[in-house]
C-alpha cells in the first residue's frame, strides 16, 4: 500500500510541474499577445477615468504600466506583482482584478456547475438509452438529435431561448433586467436562480451531445463484450446487465471526459453570459477585450487556464484512482 | 439507383454536397455591397415575398446580408481550417519523426494550447492584432489544429513501423523520400476528413467570435454580427432577425458535416465491402 501511495505522490508531482510550466508558458503568452497589442493600456485606462489628466499625473501612470522599459522588464514586473496576488487594477470595473474575478468567478461557477451537471446528467442517460437500444429506433433519433446539436452554434440557442421563454412565454427575465456589472447583496436566492435557469440551460445543451455519443460508444462496447455474453448466457436481463456491467464500464469514462471538458465549458460560458448579460467571467472576458482592459483580460485568461489545468488533473487522477488497470500499469 | 453501389452513392453525395456549398459561396459573394444598404423606409420588416428572411432595423434585407454571411463564413473557415490542417500535418509529421525532444516540445506546446479555452484565446490574439478579419483568421488558424495534430502524430508513429517502410529504409532510401512517397500518400484521407471536420467547427468558431464582437467590423454582413445586432430587437419581436440568419448558419454546419461524413465513407477501405 505505501508503495501505491508513492507512486501516487510522484505521479501527483510529475502533474503539479506540468501545470506550473503551462501557467508559466500562459503567463507569457498572453503578455506577449498584449504587448503586440495595438491597443495603448495608459490611453485605455486614462480614456476610462473619463477626467482630464495633467502631464505629471499620466507620467505616473505611464510608470505603473511600465510605459518606456522593454517588454521582458514589463513582463517580469508583471510576473513578480501577479505571484505576489496584485493583478493590477481594472480600468472598466474600477477595482482590483483579483476582486473582479473573484466576484464574477462565483457567478460563472454556479452557471457552469449547474451547466456541467445537467450536461452530465442527460448526457449519461441517453448514452445509455442509445447503447442499450443500438440501431434501433430510440437510437437513430437521439443520435441524429445529438448530431444536430452539436452543429448549432451556442449563442443561437441562447438567443432562441430568450425568444421563446422570455420574450414570447415571458417565464424568465430578459437577461438585461440584472444590472449590468455587480449584483447587489440583497439579491434573493429565488431571482439570482430565476436569471440562472436559462443560461445554464443553453450552456448544458451544448455539451450534453459529446458526452452523449462517447457513452453510447462505451456502452456498446462493453454490451459486446464476453463477460456481457456470459452474464446474459447466465439468464441476466437487459437492466441487470445495465446495472452490473454497463453502468460500471461506462461511468468512469464518462466522468473523465466531463472533468476533461472544463475548456468547452469555460468557452461556451463566455458566449452563454453575454447572451443573457449574465454577470460572470466570460462576459467580463470579453468586455476586457472590446474595452482594452489588459489587466482584466491577463488576469481572465490565467485564471481560465488555471481552471482547466484543474479539470484536467481530476480527470487524470480520477481515472488513476478509479481504474485498477491503469493503477496496476504504472507498476510495470 | 439500386445498381449504385454505397460508395458510388456516397461519392455522388458528397460532390453533390460540394456543389451546393461552392453555389452558396458563390451566389454570396456575387452580391454587390449596395444590394444589402437598405432604407429606413422598410425597417424592422416581418418575412415577406420581397423580403424572404425580413429586413433589420436598418431596413437591409436579411436574407441577402445572410448569403452574404454565409460566403464570409465559408471563405474565413475554409482558410483558417486550410492553414490549420497544414499547421497540423507538420507538427503531426516532426513529431513522429523528429527527436524524443521534439516530440515532447510539441507535446508540451500542445498541452499549452488546449489549456486556454478557445474562445478566450482567439480573444486575446483579435485583441493583439487589432481586432478585425486577420486577427479572426489567426486566432482561428492558431487554436483548432491541436487534435488533428495528435492524430497525425499517431498514424506516422504507425506507418513508419510497417513494413513497407522498414524495407524501403534497408534499400537505402532516405527519410524524406520515404516521407514523401510513403507517408503522405498515407495522411491525404486523415488530411481531408480533418480538413473538413476542422471547417465545421471554424464556421463555428467565426460565428462566435463575431457575435462577441471580435472579428469583423459591424457594418460586415457577418451572420455572427447578424444575430448579436438581431439580439437588441429581440424584445421588439423581431424573431426572424435572430432565427433565419441562424438557423441558415446550422444548415451550412451541417451541410459540412455530411460532407465530412460521405468523404469519410469514400476514404475508408472498409467501406468498400459493404
Amino acid at each position: 500500500m505505501k508503495g501505491t501511495l508513492g507512486r501516487f505522490v510522484r505521479v501527483l508531482a510529475g502533474y503539479g510541474i506540468k501545470m506550473l510550466s503551462l501557467l508559466l508558458a500562459v503567463t507569457i503568452l498572453s503578455f506577449a499577445l498584449v504587448c503586440a497589442s495595438p491597443v495603448d493600456p495608459v490611453q485605455q485606462y486614462i480614456l476610462g477615468l473619463g477626467t482630464a489628466v495633467s502631464p505629471e499625473q499620466r507620467v505616473e501612470i505611464e510608470d505603473y504600466w511600465g510605459g518606456d522599459k522593454p517588454p521582458v522588464q514589463r513582463y517580469l514586473g508583471w510576473l513578480s506583482e501577479v505571484l505576489r496576488g496584485n493583478l493590477g487594477e481594472s480600468s472598466i470595473y474600477r477595482r482590483p482584478v483579483a476582486d473582479v474575478i473573484a466576484q464574477r468567478f462565483l457567478n460563472s461557477l454556479a452557471l457552469m456547475l449547474c451547466a456541467w451537471a445537467l450536461a452530465g446528467l442527460i448526457g449519461f442517460t441517453l448514452g445509455c438509452v442509445m447503447g442499450t437500444y443500438r440501431d434501433r429506433w430510440p437510437d437513430r433519433i437521439l443520435k441524429k438529435l445529438c448530431y444536430v446539436l452539436s452543429a448549432v452554434p451556442t449563442f443561437w440557442v441562447g438567443l432562441v431561448f430568450l425568444l421563446f421563454f422570455s420574450v414570447w412565454l415571458g417565464w424568465f427575465p430578459v437577461g438585461f433586467s440584472s444590472p449590468i456589472g455587480v449584483l447587489s447583496e440583497d439579491v434573493s436566492l429565488w431571482q439570482r436562480l430565476h436569471h440562472l435557469i436559462l443560461p445554464a440551460l443553453t450552456l448544458g445543451m451544448m455539451s450534453f451531445p459529446n458526452i452523449a455519443l462517447h457513452t453510447r460508444q462505451k456502452l456498446i462496447d462493453v454490451l459486446n463484450s464476453e463477460y456481457v455474453l456470459f452474464a446474459r448466457a447466465r439468464g441476466e436481463g437487459k437492466w441487470t446487465v445495465l446495472r452490473r456491467h454497463g453502468l460500471r464500464g461506462t461511468l468512469l469514462p464518462a466522468m473523465t471526459l466531463q472533468f476533461a471538458s472544463f475548456a468547452e465549458l469555460f468557452g461556451g460560458s463566455v458566449l452563454a453570459e453575454n447572451v443573457f448579460s449574465y454577470p460572470g467571467l466570460g462576459s467580463a472576458a470579453s468586455a476586457a477585450g472590446l474595452n482594452g482592459d489588459v489587466p482584466l483580460l491577463l488576469g481572465v485568461t490565467l485564471f481560465s487556464a488555471l481552471f482547466v489545468c484543474v479539470g484536467n488533473l481530476i480527470a487524470n487522477l480520477l481515472y488513476r484512482v478509479v481504474d485498477p488497470q491503469i493503477r496496476e500499469g504504472d507498476k510495470e | 439507383m439500386k445498381r449504385l453501389n454505397y460508395r458510388t452513392k456516397a461519392v455522388i453525395l458528397a460532390a453533390a454536397l460540394i456543389v451546393i456549398l461552392v453555389f452558396l459561396y458563390a451566389l454570396g459573394s456575387l452580391i454587390p455591397e449596395s444590394a444589402v444598404a437598405g432604407s429606413f423606409l422598410e425597417a424592422g420588416q416581418p418575412p415577406s415575398r420581397k423580403h424572404l428572411f425580413g429586413t433589420d432595423s436598418l431596413g437591409r434585407d436579411l436574407f441577402l446580408r445572410t448569403l452574404k454571411g454565409m460566403s464570409l463564413s465559408l471563405t474565413v473557415g475554409f482558410s483558417a481550417s486550410m492553414i490549420s490542417a497544414v499547421i497540423a500535418v507538420v507538427v503531426g509529421v516532426i513529431a513522429a519523426t523528429g527527436s524524443k525532444r521534439a516530440d515532447a516540445v510539441i507535446n508540451w506546446v500542445i498541452d499549452l494550447v488546449m489549456s486556454v479555452p478557445h474562445t478566450i484565446l482567439v480573444i486575446l490574439i483579435s485583441f493583439a492584432m487589432g481586432r478585425g478579419l486577420k486577427g479572426l483568421l489567426i486566432g482561428i488558424a492558431a487554436t483548432h489544429w491541436c487534435s488533428l495534430a495528435r492524430l497525425i502524430r499517431g498514424e506516422v508513429l504507425q506507418l513508419r513501423s510497417q513494413q513497407y517502410a522498414a524495407v524501403s529504409r534497408k534499400l537505402g532510401k532516405s527519410s524524406g523520400w520515404i516521407l514523401i512517397h510513403h507517408l503522405l500518400p498515407h495522411l491525404l484521407p486523415q488530411f481531408l476528413i480533418g480538413l473538413i471536420l476542422m471547417l465545421l467547427h471554424a464556421i463555428l468558431h467565426e460565428a462566435a467570435i463575431s457575435f462577441l464582437g471580435f472579428g469583423l467590423p459591424p457594418e460586415q454582413s457577418a451572420i455572427g454580427i447578424i444575430l448579436s445586432e438581431s439580439m437588441r430587437y429581440l424584445s421588439a419581436g423581431m424573431w426572424w432577425s435572430a432565427m433565419l440568419p441562424g438557423l441558415s448558419l446550422v444548415l451550412i454546419v451541417l451541410l459540412v458535416d455530411r460532407l465530412g461524413e460521405r468523404l469519410r465513407t469514400v476514404l475508408d477501405p472498409y467501406s468498400a465491402q459493404e
